[in-house]
């Protein structure tokens, strides 16, 4: 099809509008969007709607090519001429490393990511309209909420690690602003503290992960003299290879920073502590920044730096990301705050994107495949999160809810296919990603053994049977048995949902000592608005399907790549770059095909059985009992499963025992083994569907009792915060009273000095200008004023005295006359 | 009859006229005694004239003299007339406006 060719010079034109149509959207929104009709929400839902569109054309463009062709899809806007001069100094030439220049840059992972953006972006827009209504600074919030999808656009589209800082920040500001939205709010007092403490804490935590990145760009900067990662890459691998293979130290320690920024940005073990503090924002901010942007930028930066990362560098970024994935899921096992929960449940899956990207090759595709699957479900759980705790007026703690299911069938039916995806079951698209991610882990453990590789082998399918768990317990508390929260009185189930919802629309929290915000007896819980559940199911969908995007190959069945490996496997990433943080040479092709084959099939079977026994256990100590139909079903399936097991397993071995025997041995043989399976089938069945029917419950604070302190370290986050506020927070306050004294004593100390020399000085000069100059001037004054008061005596006005002056002056001179 | 009496004539009146000048509380007092003065310069150019040579210097001064306090007397009354519409006093004492 012709018009899905991609067409560099007119396609680039139409990508620079991507992150323009939001960012022209933002300037009219901030300065006149309280003028517009509904203060502006319909101008950048819209906007973003365009958007959506253009990214969802691009992204179809690049798909075709992948099915089409196997040359990379790969398009940089400098080879049609479309770069843009930043620091362009006059008379400087052109390629003087100190012009910056920045264009666009569009690979099959700019393509996925933009459009994942594009799309989660839209529908949180369009969720927000519902969501937000009524709030007080609802323009401002569309106003940000747009730039902040402006600066993740911006970020895909870089072809330059300059520019993707930029945007970075432009992010973390924006993340910033968003997270503390309510904290202008001081009707809600506990909400209006908890988003001030949160945005700083967010802001100022990600902040040292960006003087990491920075720092490394710099570094790469110094020796390449270039920010372009097509250059990146191509002088990385060339200076490597003229290192005889060995990466020099430097490099190394450059990679260690750029991947500090993604442990900032991506919430990586010990840098996580701001992302469960996030969600003192509203939800849509939540869905944004655990979906589409922030946290989804760390790991495409790694996607991006990916070829200038040394292998010291990848064993560190997979223990790191092994380290997270397992740690956030016990945590958030503990959690009982709906969106803490999948708060940690983000910062696990970020361990096991940061994870699979440390192990390279396929572990690379996984994880940057697991970004976008992730995107879609996680923005819709957290919009899920977002409707059950707008339904319930506001409460967060799971204890308080239950039986929503009736109540809210849209958003359990979206809530439920997103369990399902983050959860790992088949066919939806949580599964194809994690599954790969395994793989990857055993395969790099398989080939080249290393404690980060062994350990991540080991935390990846643990926290993803966490993931399970606490997944389903959550839904479990949320939807399944009754409502536990408080029914005001005088509210009855005949009230119309339109103005109740002007009563209730945004009473956020009052609040409450100690706890995670809670809520006010109100009616019922009830279901959300159109804009907020249209939202719910499309990302539920796309949650659903998404995984077939690994799979959706015509030729799948021939055990060709899927569509996403042929735009975003290695070589079509960085097309004509060679990789130097692979394998080793002695590792050959033959040897990766049957690491691959073998762990294929280990990881299928691994990541089923946890999947299954975190649902098990979560449906068993939460879960409902069934009721009869449903013991029955799972007595029979239990029957037929068992003797599945008992004749793959049994079969072979009796013919094994009576091989070369008589046939009545034979005969024998069989009808004890069946007898004894037969017996064994009735103990089991008994036993398994009295588990199931609820004979034995657990409850699950005992169990939480069992694990004693171990327990309640986890719950505390495992103190991680208390040590940070100990040492980080405690050693600055230290360092700041320090020089405080410095400045006070010292500093100010040196300045009064000065003052009181310089007082001193113009004291004596004041002595000296008092005393003896104006002591002259005032002398002379005097000195006039008294002859003039003694002339005065003789300037009568009287005639006659004048006369008899004269007189007796001329006597007096002729008396001298005569005399003398 | 010498010229040494003609000059002490001349000083009694010159005299006079300037206690006249000095003391009266009249002005018009103090215009007479003006005119005495000018009246013993008069005597005194009449008298130096007689005694000491034929030209008649000394009497034509005396007669432009004269001519002079007549002019003089007629300005000075207009002004002692002023003086008197202004102060409605011909006192000297009270007219002191030059006074610092």
């Amino acid at each position: 099809m012709d018009f899905l060719q991609f067409n560099p010079s007119a396609d680039f034109k139409l990508l620079l509008a991507v992150p323009l149509i939001p960012l022209v959207g933002y300037v009219v929104q901030i300065f006149f969007g309280r003028f517009l009709p509904r203060k502006g929400d319909w101008l950048l839902t819209a906007g973003m709607f365009t958007t959506m569109c253009i990214t969802v054309l691009m992204a179809a463009k690049a798909i075709s090519h992948g099915f089409s062709s196997d040359e990379p899809f790969f398009h940089l806007s400098k080879d049609v001429g479309m770069s843009f001069s930043w620091f362009y100094q006059e008379g400087k030439d052109a390629a003087d490393p100190l012009n910056m220049t920045a264009g666009l840059l569009y690979d099959g992972l700019g393509a996925a990511m933009l459009a994942v953006v594009g799309i989660v972006s839209f529908f949180v827009h369009l969720f927000s309209t519902g969501y937000m209504k009524g709030d007080k600074r609802y323009h401002i919030f569309f106003a940000n909420i747009s730039l902040f999808t402006v600066a993740m656009l911006g970020l895909v589209l870089s072809d330059n690690i300059l520019f993707l800082f930029v945007f970075w920040e432009i992010m973390g500001l924006m993340s910033y602003l968003l997270i503390g939205h309510f904290s202008h709010d001081p009707s809600t007092p506990f909400f209006h503290r908890w988003a001030t403490w949160a945005s700083k804490k967010a802001f100022l935590t990600t902040r040292v992960g960006d003087c990491c990145l920075l720092i490394g760009m710099m570094m790469f900067w110094q020796n390449f003299q270039t920010f372009q990662f097509t250059e990146l890459w191509r002088l990385t691998s060339e200076e490597v290879a003229r290192n005889g293979g060995e990466w020099p130290q430097w490099m190394t320690i450059a990679g260690l920073f750029i991947f500090g920024g993604t442990v900032g940005k991506s919430a990586q073990f010990p840098l996580h502590i701001w992302l469960p503090d996030a969600m003192a924002g509203p939800t849509p901010v939540s869905a944004m920044i655990h979906a589409a942007t922030m946290v989804a930028a760390g790991v495409f930066l790694l996607g991006r730096t990916f070829p200038i990362l040394s292998p010291d560098v990848l064993a560190i970024v997979t223990a790191t990301g092994a380290v997270t994935a397992l740690f956030a899921a016990t945590i958030g096992v503990t959690a009982f705050d709906l969106k803490a929960v999948l708060a940690w449940s983000t910062i696990s899956q970020l361990g096991f994107m940061v994870a699979a990207i440390g192990t390279g090759g396929l572990g690379l595709v996984a994880g940057l495949f697991h970004m976008v699957t992730h995107a879609f479900f996680k923005s819709c759980l957290f919009l899920s999160a977002g409707s059950v705790i707008h339904g319930c007026h506001h409460e967060q703690d799971m204890r308080k809810m239950g039986g929503l299911r009736k109540r809210m069938p849209l958003t359990f039916l979206a809530m439920g296919i997103s369990t399902l995806a983050i959860a790992g079951i088949p066919m939806f698209s949580g599964f194809y990603s994690k599954d790969k991610i395994i793989q990857a882990a055993f395969m790099k453990t398989s080939l080249e053994f290393s404690g980060a590789q062994a350990f991540a082998s080991f935390a990846l399918p643990v926290a993803a049977a966490l993931t399970a768990f606490y997944m389903f317990r959550m839904m479990f508390m949320t939807f399944a048995g009754e409502y536990r929260g408080d029914v005001a009185e005088g509210h009855g189930h005949g009230h119309g949902h339109d103005d109740h919802h002007d009563d209730h629309d945004h009473h956020i929290v009052h609040a409450e000592d100690g706890g995670i915000a809670g809520g006010h007896p109100g009616p019922v819980p009830h279901e959300s608005p159109l804009p907020m559940t249209i939202s719910l199911m499309v990302l539920a969908t796309l949650g659903f399907l998404g995984g077939k995007f690994w799979l959706a190959d015509l030729d799948v069945l021939a055990h060709s790549k899927p569509w996403f490996m042929k735009l975003v496997s290695p070589e079509k990433m960085y097309p004509g770059v060679e990789l130097m943080n692979g394998y080793g040479a002695e590792i050959t092709a033959g040897m990766i095909e049957h690491a691959d084959h073998v762990a294929h099939t280990w990881a299928m079977i691994i990541s089923l059985f946890v999947a299954s026994l975190g649902i098990f256990g979560a449906w068993w100590i939460y879960g409902p009992r069934l009721r009869a139909t449903g013991q029955s079903v799972v007595r029979w399936t239990w029957v037929l499963v068992f003797s599945l097991l008992a004749y793959l397993f049994g079969a072979p071995l009796i013919s094994q025992l009576v091989e070369g025997t008589g046939t009545l041995i034979t005969i024998s043989a069989w009808v004890v083994g069946v007898g004894v399976l037969a017996y064994y089938l009735m103990r089991s069945t008994k036993w398994i569907v009295g588990v199931f029917a609820g004979i034995s419950r657990p409850n699950p604070e005992n169990i939480a009792n069992g694990f004693g302190e171990l327990y309640v370290t986890v719950a505390n986050k495992y103190y991680i915060d208390e040590v940070v506020d100990a040492s980080a927070i405690r050693l600055s306050m230290l360092s700041a009273k320090f020089l405080r004294w410095f400045d006070e004593t010292v500093v100010d100390g040196f300045v009064l000095l000065i003052g009181r020399i310089n007082r001193s000085g113009g004291g004596v000069s004041a002595w000296f200008d008092q005393k003896v100059v104006d002591g002259a001037v005032n002398g002379v004054g005097a000195l006039t004023q008294t002859f003039g008061f003694i002339a005065r005596l003789f300037q009568t006005g009287r005639i006659q005295q004048y006369a008899s002056f004269a007189v007796a002056g001329g006597l007096a001179v002729a008396a001298w006359l005569l005399l003398g | 009859m010498g010229l040494g009496a003609y000059i002490a004539v001349s000083a009694v009146l010159f005299a006079i006229g300037v206690v006249c000048i000095v003391a009266r509380r009249n002005m018009i007092y103090v215009l007479m005694g003006i005119e005495m003065i000018l009246n013993a310069a008069n005597i005194n150019f009449v008298a130096f004239n007689r005694f000491n040579g034929d030209a008649m210097d000394g009497r034509m001064f005396a007669i432009f003299v004269i001519i002079l306090a007549a002019a003089e007397a007629a300005v000075a009354l207009g002004i002692v007339l002023n003086v008197y519409h202004l102060f409605e006093s011909i006192k000297p004492g009270d007219v002191d406006l030059m006074r610092d």
